[in-house]
């Protein structure tokens, strides 16, 4: 009888406990007050009904009580405040080195990319007992990847990457919903994330279709594009050279400067023209329309590889960060 | 119209005045006008309570099987827009209100009459292009109208369901310009502000909101209209927009209209937990002030709607603390009915019995208002079944539940006539037991993990979906009990004195019901509001 009438959903994450445990205090201090309430209505409902009390006593109010049940209330408040909060930034910072897993949502799918290149709909393997950040975009209207389990949720849109991230603690199969109404078929759009053991994972991994990893697909692809005529590996290029750009700050030509993530990638693709690093033209065509999200993704996991620790030592190479083309940016304002 | 009271054979009246329809139709009389709302609104709720029942039976199995789901992705939108729009914004305010502003202030009549019957005809124009789109296809955005499925993806009459919602806007606009200036101007010589009823207080609150919150709604609704006709870009990304901004404008006032539904109710709950307490509400002041600091705490929380939506993280913090901080008003009023009951002479009329219904439910929703605004749990817990009962807890179980204690409460005044207290008591009871009997498993279900707006849905959930639509059911006879026995009341009811409740405000100080001009002669206020002892020693049998 029990299987058929659940009352907690499964914790299968590092997260889930600390939810859990906030949802019980909250439950237990606001039964607390809403017994309280309960109880005193129903006491003074029966003590002063009007056949035993037929005259009122007039009370004009008492500051100190509405000092009290403003004051108290807005104390027991502000720990449920910090509390939602500190948790709320735990699931704001992905931490580093955690897996990454790519996915496109659209209606109505779910698509996901390992960094080792496997590909899978609707059913997202990974290992338990570690890490794993989401980098997700819809190439439609909103979606929002929800896996109860894990008690995270974040709306995935169209036009830029949103991102979450995880710590499976206990093996199993979860369901994935869409959360965010999106057409048609809003509940179909279901899939179920799988937990496995890490070794069970090299297997599966193993097991894949051996396109290779994520960052070759965009590699070739940035051949193929012939962005590679531009973004030379040295500093002679009419693009700026990608390598250890990735996760640095990035001067631009109208003296901004903006952190070179995911979402700035995807912009420089799709519309270069709108941040411009400094000391180069705006003379990169669009790829909008040429390429889709998961091409996209590559490309991103591509520039992204080029930022890996052993090729990162030299940063100052490129003209977008000397003084000097920094200073004749200025002078041109 | 504006005839001289005659004198007491058969009292006249604004019902008995004059009998034709042009006298309706064309009637600048605020309390006419509040029967032209009562009727259309009470038609709307029916209309509204159809989609949630088809929702209700669909959701008693976990496969899709009885509709498709466009037609379900249908019912929830045509549920969530005939209800938010069309019945619980005007519920209190147009009905209600229109009703009791001029009396309760001692006026006899609004500051604008024709500007409230042009409301009415707003309300009307846009409930017939509401019906229209129902019966030729529905709208399938969910009552949220999100982008970009609603500018770029959905197949349904968008334009011509936000035109609708657009031209409603301004029947709200108007009636509530009404109010904030019919309270400011026509108060009675010695109606001082703080002598004001609190049922006026909080509609004065609610009549700000209305006015300063509508017209965004009318702006963002035009935009989405643009961008779907035209392909201009405010929110679509592939056009240059941004789907965010479509949601913060949106929520800025969708929030804000969330109080315009419960503010209402709880000036009714003073009003009504006062008379049959026959006590001066506790705090009074405290609880008038509550309902502006709700007025205007409410503009600033907006993105709580938007944890997930990818917005900054530390906007979030900052909307998590104002969500916070709009609770304590809430709660002050809550403690201060509570407290007016103690010491109190309770009669369990009808109206006491909604009244104590709403306080219950209300602090439940209340409640787990806390739960969504502390950010950890709203990840988890928005867009879910969570988030549907919260917000009914507090939109049926309070808003709703208001309405009932104040229609029941004023029947007597508006209509002359008394309902029966014996199935009023049973209509209670069976409203709030079918109520908690629907939205309580729904609680359970959000934390399990059920999304809303689901045509099916995985086959655990279903005992907690079962549960769920018995209570509606039980709720849906609930319902009509009151359409029932009201409307025999008209006939067959006891004739109602002035004041049978033995209330204090200035509406029960002339007769039931009141003349077309509302009183014999201009009310001079002497007393204090809920100042039992300037009425003559009322015997309440009830």
């Amino acid at each position: 009888m029990w299987q058929d009438l659940p009352l907690w959903p499964n914790r299968a994450s590092a997260l889930a406990n600390r939810v859990d445990a906030l949802f019980i205090f909250l439950i237990a201090v606001c039964g607390f007050f809403a017994v309280m309430i309960f109880v005193l209505i129903f006491v003074f409902a029966v003590k002063y009904r009007r056949s035993k009390n037929p005259v009122p006593t007039q009370i004009e109010g008492s500051l100190i009580l509405e000092t009290t049940w403003s004051v108290v209330p807005f104390g027991v408040f502000l720990i449920m405040f910090v509390w939602g909060a500190s948790i709320y930034m735990v699931e704001a910072r992905p931490p580093k080195n955690a897996m990454e897993i790519f996915a496109v949502g659209k209606q109505w799918m779910w698509k996901f990319e390992h960094p080792e290149g496997q590909r899978e709909i609707n059913q997202l393997h990974i290992p338990v007992g570690r890490d794993v950040r989401m980098t997700m975009i819809s190439q439609d209207v909103i979606h929002s990847f929800f896996v109860p389990a894990f008690r995270i949720k974040q709306d995935v849109l169209p036009g830029r990457y949103t991102t979450t991230w995880f710590h499976a603690i206990k093996p199993g199969r979860y369901h994935l919903f869409c959360a965010e109404y999106c057409g048609t078929m809003h509940s179909g759009m279901i899939g179920e994330v799988v937990v496995m053991e890490p070794a069970t994972y090299q297997a599966w991994l193993q097991g894949g279709t051996g396109e290779g990893s994520l960052a070759s697909t965009g590699q070739k692809l940035f051949q193929q594009l012939g962005c590679s005529s531009c973004h030379r590996s040295d500093t002679q290029g009419r693009g700026p050279n990608l390598a250890g750009v990735f996760g640095k700050p990035v001067l631009l030509d109208d003296g901004r400067t903006v952190a070179a993530d995911e979402n700035y990638v995807r912009e420089s693709i799709l519309n270069p023209g709108a941040k411009v690093v400094a000391g180069f033209k705006p003379i990169m065509p669009t790829f909008d329309k040429i390429i889709n999200e998961e091409q996209l993704l590559s490309l991103v996991a591509y520039v992204k590889s080029l930022a890996q620790p052993e090729q990162r030592e030299p940063v100052s190479n490129r003209p977008a960060v000397t003084p000097h083309s920094a200073a004749a940016t200025q002078r041109k304002q | 119209m504006a005839t001289v009271a005659a004198p007491a054979v058969e009292r006249e009246n604004y019902l008995n005045t004059d009998y034709g329809i042009r006298s309706w139709l064309l009637t600048v009389d605020h309390k006419r006008i509040a029967i032209l709302y009562l009727i259309s609104i009470t038609f709307m709720f029916f209309i509204g309570g159809f989609f949630a029942t088809m929702i209700r039976l669909e959701l008693l199995t976990p496969a899709g099987d009885l509709m498709s789901s466009d037609t379900y992705n249908k019912m929830f939108t045509m549920h969530g827009v005939t209800m938010v729009w069309w019945f619980l914004i005007p519920s209190i305010p147009a009905v209600l209100g229109n009703f009791l502003v001029p009396l309760m202030v001692g006026a006899k009549d609004m500051a604008f009459p024709k500007i409230n019957l042009a409301s009415w005809y707003l309300f009307m124009i846009s409930a017939g292009l509401l019906l229209y789109v129902m019966l030729t296809g529905g709208i399938d955005t969910g009552w949220t109208f999100y982008v970009p499925f609603s500018t770029s993806y959905s197949n349904s009459h968008v334009i011509a369901a936000g035109v609708a919602v657009f031209i409603n806007g301004f029947s709200t606009i108007f009636t509530g310009l009404n109010f904030v200036v019919t309270i400011h101007r026509m108060r009675a010589p010695g109606m001082t502000w703080s002598r004001l009823p609190l049922f006026l207080w909080s509609n004065y609150a609610n009549a700000v909101i209305m006015l300063l919150a509508t017209p965004v709604l009318a702006i963002v609704l035009v935009l989405v209209a643009l961008e779907r006709a035209f392909g201009i870009g405010f929110f679509t990304p592939q056009l240059g927009g941004d789907p965010l901004l479509f949601q913060h404008l949106f929520w800025f006032y969708s929030h804000p209209a969330v109080y315009i539904m419960i503010l209402p109710s709880m000036g009714v709950v003073s009003e009504v937990v006062s008379t049959f307490c026959r006590k001066r509400i506790f705090g009074y002041a405290f609880v008038a002030l509550a309902s502006i600091a709700i007025a205007v705490l409410g503009f600033l929380v907006w993105a709580h709607h938007m944890f997930v939506s990818g917005m900054s993280a530390y906007a979030a913090m900052v909307f998590s603390l104002l969500s916070y901080c709009v609770a304590v008003p809430s709660a002050i009023k809550v403690f201060n009915w509570t407290s007016t009951m103690y010491k109190g002479s309770i009669s369990m009329a009808t109206p006491m019995l909604y009244a104590m219904g709403f306080i219950g439910l209300f602090t439940m929703g209340g409640l787990t208002g806390l739960f969504v605004a502390a950010l950890g749990v709203d990840v988890h817990v928005t867009d879910t079944y969570f988030i549907v009962a919260h917000f009914h807890y507090i939109l049926v179980g309070g808003a709703v539940m208001g309405y009932m204690a104040g229609i029941h409460f004023w029947w007597p005044k508006i209509t002359g006539r008394m309902y029966s207290e014996v199935w009023g008591k049973i209509a209670a009871g069976v409203i709030f037991i079918g109520f908690n009997l629907t939205f309580f498993p729904q609680f359970v279900l959000g934390y399990l993990g059920m999304p809303r707006r689901y045509h099916a849905y995985p086959p655990e959930f279903q005992v907690l979906n079962t549960l769920s639509t018995a209570g509606a059911s039980i709720l849906a006879v609930g319902y009509l009990l009151p359409l029932l026995y009201l409307l025999f009341s008209l006939k067959y009811g006891e004739v109602a004195t002035d004041n049978p409740w033995g209330a204090t405000g200035l509406e029960w100080r002339t007769t039931s019901p009141p003349p077309t001009a509302n009183f014999e002669e201009s009310p001079v206020v002497t007393w204090e509001a809920y100042d039992y002892s300037s009425i003559p020693e009322v015997p309440v049998a009830r």
